[in-house]
């Protein structure tokens, strides 16, 4: 008798011990709730891939530079193939939302910049200026936008860039 | 006995767990626990794979289908699936814990440490991207933070992020993240556990039946209970606003709106680290690797077959004798348990043929001519009635607390270094009776010696208990550091036994 009531202890306890185990596994699998964003917010988010101008112009090769080098590899043009660093300005309201210069990546600094930036930024009317400078040969910005948009709760407002079009608002 | 805080600490979750599972105390089992939950997920995975459309709208329709039309099977399945890699993170999280609150991550024992914490890095991501199979607000969210912390690794080029803006993803990413989680993850995984436990013997896949029944049963009644369900169908035009995430996976999302990426991989990658050297912090002292004396080895190979650790291989006679075998210890595998010597048939006291006992197999820093030695000190020092001698171990109730006039306990590396016939030959000396301790029951730092030692005094392993031997003298009781009361209360049940049996043999 005493043992049998022994082992129904245990077994109570065995499915004690389950249900905390399980209450555990499905409170931490679904919650504490997480809030990304809050209500009154929206999301900028600017991306976008350039490749900034040649930090050189093509020239001709020297007397002298021909002369160092093997018959075969003898070249009329030299050509660097590095290029310029990226900078860009994105303000909002008049205020900077993300400032940043971004150099060229690969072996000889010749790749295209990629830009990724993300902001969280209030709901309602904005007025956003795009600044971009993509060649040091030249003074002041390559490219410049400006644009007022409402953003509603939630809403992902895509800045997008290309050489053709600019700065495009999606 | 100091117990230091977090050891104790532990050891009392176990108490708990003793009281109510009695022999199949779940945290004896985290390990095979983990596997029986990769079992549920594998075949659950393959059921919600069939019904499961690869595509952007199809991903998203077919898990809602599996869990609003056919919730009887499908959703129990996708259920059940998400709730066993839940509780494969716990066990794989306790199991971690327990092995370095126990101090069993040191020594020799670094290699299944060390290749265990990958572990933990293959099977987030798996859990990882089978949430973005599902498609929903819950995957955007994760698909984006994902990408935000792959950009952050200089080796790529590019920025995988914008993969997710509107009208950026294809159904080749689906392709993508099916090859992963179906077939290249897995495979990674299986192999990664192959090597965790490379370096054990007698592994164990499965767990006890009645836990397994137990753990399954708890999973099917939290699934019926609490299907899993999924967010709102992704939008990658809109953030996803609240997310009731799953911790056990996701955990690090939320620090990417709070820190860079390159911070969450500081943190993570630091935490690994910290955790791959702990080992080492502080290096542990190991014990002299037992030694072969093939002047006394006939090679029968049971301490090949009863060494925990797979440091004994058996290989062809190299000393021209009729044995057709002999031993090799590999002291780089050998954490110096000494459960070989008890497995050793010429580890025998009675013999007389020398004056200095060597077996075949034997432990530098404590041979057994000195347990030999030590059995009879301890019985030459005993005074009374029902003198009792106790075999207890280094990570077991410290057998010094127990000295009083008639009982004495010797301390050995494993309760499973213990030859039975030093039983015997203790009882033939002097000692009215010999309770044999170690680690708690199922629980033996050496993973089997207090089962070894058990199952040779009871006649079920070699070398045994022989039958002449009065095994009515003899009882075991296993006992952690912290349990005094154990070990006092089986010592009064063992006197009672000899009060007893001496009334009997009165008249």
């Amino acid at each position: 008798m005493a043992k049998s009531s022994t082992k129904f202890g245990q077994y109570i306890l065995q499915a004690l011990s389950y249900a905390v185990f399980m209450a555990v596994v499905w409170y931490f699998s679904v919650a504490p709730v997480y809030r990304h964003i809050d209500a009154d917010q929206a999301l900028v988010v600017i991306a976008f891939k350039h490749a900034g101008q040649l930090l050189e112009e093509c020239r001709e090769s020297t007397a002298e530079e021909l002369a160092n080098l093997p018959a075969n590899m003898r070249k009329p043009m030299v050509c660097p193939r590095e290029r310029s660093p990226i900078l860009l300005e994105v303000l909002m309201d008049g205020e900077v939302l993300f400032s940043q210069t971004e150099n060229p990546p690969g072996l000889y600094n010749d790749g295209s910049v990629s830009i990724y930036h993300s902001a969280r930024v209030p709901v309602g009317k904005h007025q956003f200026e795009l600044k971009l400078k993509d060649s040091v040969r030249s003074e002041g910005y390559s490219f410049t936008h400006n644009e007022e948009r409402l953003l509603e709760s939630a809403e992902i407002l895509v800045i997008n860039f290309n050489t053709e079009h600019g700065f495009v608002f999606k | 006995m100091r117990v230091n805080p977090l050891r104790r600490a532990y050891i009392a979750g176990e108490s708990w767990f003793n009281l109510s599972f009695a022999g199949l105390n779940p945290l004896y089992h985290l390990g095979t626990l983990t596997f029986f939950f990769f079992w549920i997920i594998l075949i659950t995975g393959i059921y919600l794979f069939l019904p499961f459309k690869g595509s952007i709208d199809g991903a998203y329709h077919s898990v809602e289908w599996m869990t609003h039309k056919q919730w009887y099977v499908a959703g129990v399945m996708r259920s059940l699936h998400r709730y066993a890699s839940d509780a494969a993170i716990i066990t794989m999280l306790l199991h971690l814990f327990r092995e370095f609150s126990q101090d069993r991550h040191r020594g020799t024992r670094w290699y299944s440490w060390v290749t265990g914490i990958p572990l933990l890095w293959m099977v987030v991501p798996l859990g990882i991207t089978g949430y973005w199979l599902v498609w929903d607000q819950l995957a955007q969210y994760i698909a984006t933070g994902s990408a935000q912390l792959l950009d952050a690794i200089p080796i790529f080029f590019g920025s995988m992020a914008t993969n997710f803006l509107p009208g950026q993803i294809s159904d080749r990413f689906f392709t993508l993240i099916e090859f992963l989680h179906l077939l290249g993850q897995p495979l990674v995984l299986v192999f990664a556990l192959w090597f965790h436990v490379r370096r054990i013997s007698n592994v164990n896949i499965m767990p006890p039946r009645g836990l397994a029944i137990g753990s399954f049963i708890a999973l099917l009644a939290l699934s019926l209970l609490k299907p899993a369900i999924s967010h709102e169908q992704a939008d990658l035009g809109i953030v996803p606003q609240t997310l009731n995430l799953d911790w056990f996976y996701l955990n690090i999302y939320p620090l990417l709106d709070y820190w860079t990426a390159g911070e969450v991989w500081l943190l993570t990658v630091g935490i690994t680290v910290l955790l791959i050297f702990l080992p080492w912090l502080p290096p542990k002292r190991s014990k002299a690797a037992a030694v072969v004396d093939l002047d006394n080895c006939d090679g029968c190979k049971q301490c090949f077959e009863d060494c925990p650790y797979d440091a004994i291989t058996v290989q062809a006679r190299t000393d021209g004798k009729k044995h057709k075998h002999e031993v090799v210890v590999d002291p780089a595998l050998c954490t110096g348990c000494g459960i070989c010597v008890g497995a050793c048939h010429s580890a025998n006291p009675f013999r007389r043929a020398e004056k200095q006992l060597s077996p075949g197999i034997d432990m530098p820093g404590f041979p057994v001519h000195e347990l030999r030695s030590q059995t009879l000190a301890a019985i030459e020092a005993m005074k009374g009635e029902h003198k009792i001698l106790v075999y207890g171990c280094d990570h077991g109730y410290a057998m010094r607390q127990l000295h009083t006039d008639n009982t004495r306990g010797i301390s050995l590396y494993c309760s499973g270094m213990l030859p039975p016939t030093m039983i015997g030959y203790a009882l033939k000396n002097g000692a009215d009776g010999v309770l044999v301790s170690g680690c708690r029951t199922n629980d033996c730092y050496n993973r089997f010696g207090e089962r070894w030692t058990e199952m040779r005094i009871v006649s079920e392993r070699e070398p045994h208990l022989r039958a002449r031997v009065d095994h009515r003298h003899t009882i075991s009781q296993g006992a952690g550091p912290t349990d005094r009361r154990e070990i006092e209360q089986a010592l009064i049940r063992l006197r009672e036994k000899l009060v007893k049996l001496e009334q009997k043999a009165n008249g």
